[in-house]
């Protein structure tokens, strides 16, 4: 599996030479929605739950510790 | 020598001029940043039978100049209810000690045992301070302290991320530290030594220490793509270095008899019968570190002012854990200020080398043992999950709120080769949980 994800990676990276948008293209990207994570509270409980609740952490951010749930 | 003095006391003059005028100029330039923006959110997490849990959180955050920003967020965490103690059920009811050492509690016939003494609130503040450190590139600088009953958690952390190709691609690097250290009730117990009765003398005799810690390491590396107006794509790698005492004091492993299945009577050494006072039980024992790696992608597209939110995450570690978890959300604007956003989370993990719901009798390590591992905390185990959830929200130009109410699924995947009664018994029964969120943003 994991290598099946780095040759995605590698392949969606070497088309980021043909990706991208002109600075005046950037009205619907610079919305709050779509922040890749627009909602930090929500995701920060979300991740506390699932922390305390199986045995992975982290990925979008710091797995980090900082509770005696898990 | 008089022409110098003069340059000396022009240039003095000129000096004490800017400086006198500086603070009135960065005043007329200076914008209004504003006030504090707020955002808050209620959490109620409910398991049937289980774990409860209120969770209030508010956050704020003020420019303070020019991309810079301060930010402040508060967390409360309270919790109540019963949480699975890792020994398995039987036909017959059987008694536990409390972790303190004083008290029993008792789990009826063909019930999961839950220790229900579990009681807890936590604090938790964190701060974090972004400046940009030139034009393309910027800063994050983050600290968090966390406090309950039996557990402190300190941490900091950084992130620094660059803007290259007009923008459209963001790289970031970051390194966080956290310490923690628990000092359970009673003690941390001694590895793979029996639960005793309650108040027996010898208790003191099964604990180790009052207090242990442990410190996690996190370095991330990421990579956010823009693709065209309406999407972008990130890609992150994570790795976590855990050291120190990852055991959980509070989780113990059930001794059966070989033949029957039933747990192992503490005072008679033969399968228990109704009455008994106490299971044979020994505490769990957990390698005292853990490395993980993660790599998360996640991919968002805007359609027409709906927003399409996939993320994939594969996890592994040196516990032979690995896990695959995909978060899928749509955010459908039903309005120019409300939306419905329903979201689907499935994740799926292995169990961990040492994962083991049960010994037969004579088969458990000798009390103290260091060099054995062994865990029946279910969340260690073979497990699948399912989140199911619906969120509506209206959104102002200077406020908004959202409501949300989700449905997780937790389903276990029985051991092989059960012996006796245990084939009766369901040893990792299915958990779910409701909850519901309202979050409004000031």
């Amino acid at each position: 599996m994991r290598y099946i994800f780095i040759v995605l990676t590698v392949l969606s990276l070497s088309a980021c030479s043909q990706w991208g948008v002109k600075p005046w293209e950037r009205s619907v990207l610079a919305k709050p929605e779509m922040a890749l994570d627009n909602a930090p509270l929500t995701s920060a409980l979300d991740d506390h739950i699932y922390f305390s609740k199986e045995a992975s952490s982290g990925g979008r951010g710091f797995g980090g510790g900082g509770c005696g749930c898990n | 020598m008089k022409k110098h003095q003069k340059i000396t006391l022009a240039l003095a003059t000129a000096t004490c001029s800017l400086i006198g005028g500086l603070p009135n100029a960065q005043a007329e330039i200076s914008p209004d940043y504003g006030d504090w923006d707020v955002n808050a959110a209620l959490l109620f997490y409910s398991e049937a039978d289980r774990v409860k849990a209120i969770e209030p959180v508010i956050s704020a955050k003020k420019q303070i100049d020019t991309d810079e920003t301060v930010s402040l967020k508060l967390v409360l965490d309270s919790l109540t209810g019963a949480s699975a103690n890792g020994a398995v059920s039987t036909n017959i009811a059987q008694t536990f000690t409390r972790p303190s050492g004083n008290g029993t509690y008792t789990t009826s016939a063909n019930e999961t045992p839950l220790d229900d003494t579990f009681h807890d609130t936590r604090v938790a503040v964190s701060a974090s301070w972004e400046m940009p450190l030139s034009r393309m590139d910027k800063l994050v600088l983050g600290g968090n302290i966390s406090n309950e009953y039996d557990y402190t958690s300190i941490g900091v952390s950084s992130l620094f991320s660059r803007d290259i190709n007009e923008r459209n691609t963001t790289l970031s690097a970051g390194l966080s530290f956290a310490s923690d250290s628990i000092s359970p009730e009673g003690g941390t117990p001694n590895p793979f030594s029996e639960m005793l009765p309650a108040g027996d003398a010898g208790y003191s005799a099964t604990r180790v220490d009052t207090s242990e810690s442990k410190t996690t390491i996190d370095v991330l590396f990421g990579i956010t793509q823009v693709i065209d107006k309406n999407s972008l794509l990130q890609f992150n790698y994570s790795f976590s270095q855990a050291d120190g005492y990852l055991t959980d004091p509070f989780k113990v492993i059930s001794v059966v008899d070989a033949t029957t299945g039933i747990p192992i009577d503490y005072v008679t050494g033969v399968a228990i019968v109704p009455g008994t006072t106490l299971s044979q039980v020994v505490y769990e024992n957990r390698p005292d570190s853990r490395t993980k790696h993660s790599m998360f992608t996640q991919y968002k597209r805007n359609f027409s002012g709906d927003v399409f939110d996939i993320s994939y995450r594969y996890m592994f570690d040196d516990w032979e854990i690995n896990s695959h978890t995909v978060d899928f959300k749509y955010r459908l604007k039903t309005s120019e200020t409300t939306f419905w956003q329903p979201h689907v989370r499935f994740y799926q993990q292995s169990e961990a080398e040492f994962y083991k719901p049960y010994y037969l009798s004579g088969s458990q390590p000798t009390a103290g043992s260091k060099t054995e591992f062994a865990t029946a905390d279910y969340r260690l185990g073979e497990m699948n999950t399912m989140t199911l959830g619906i969120e509506y929200g209206h959104v102002y130009e200077d406020h908004g709120w959202s409501f949300a109410a989700e449905y997780y699924l937790q389903t276990s995947t029985e051991p092989d080769n059960k012996v006796g009664e245990l084939n009766n018994q369901e040893l990792s029964p299915d958990v779910d949980a409701f909850m519901l969120r309202f979050n409004y943003d000031f």
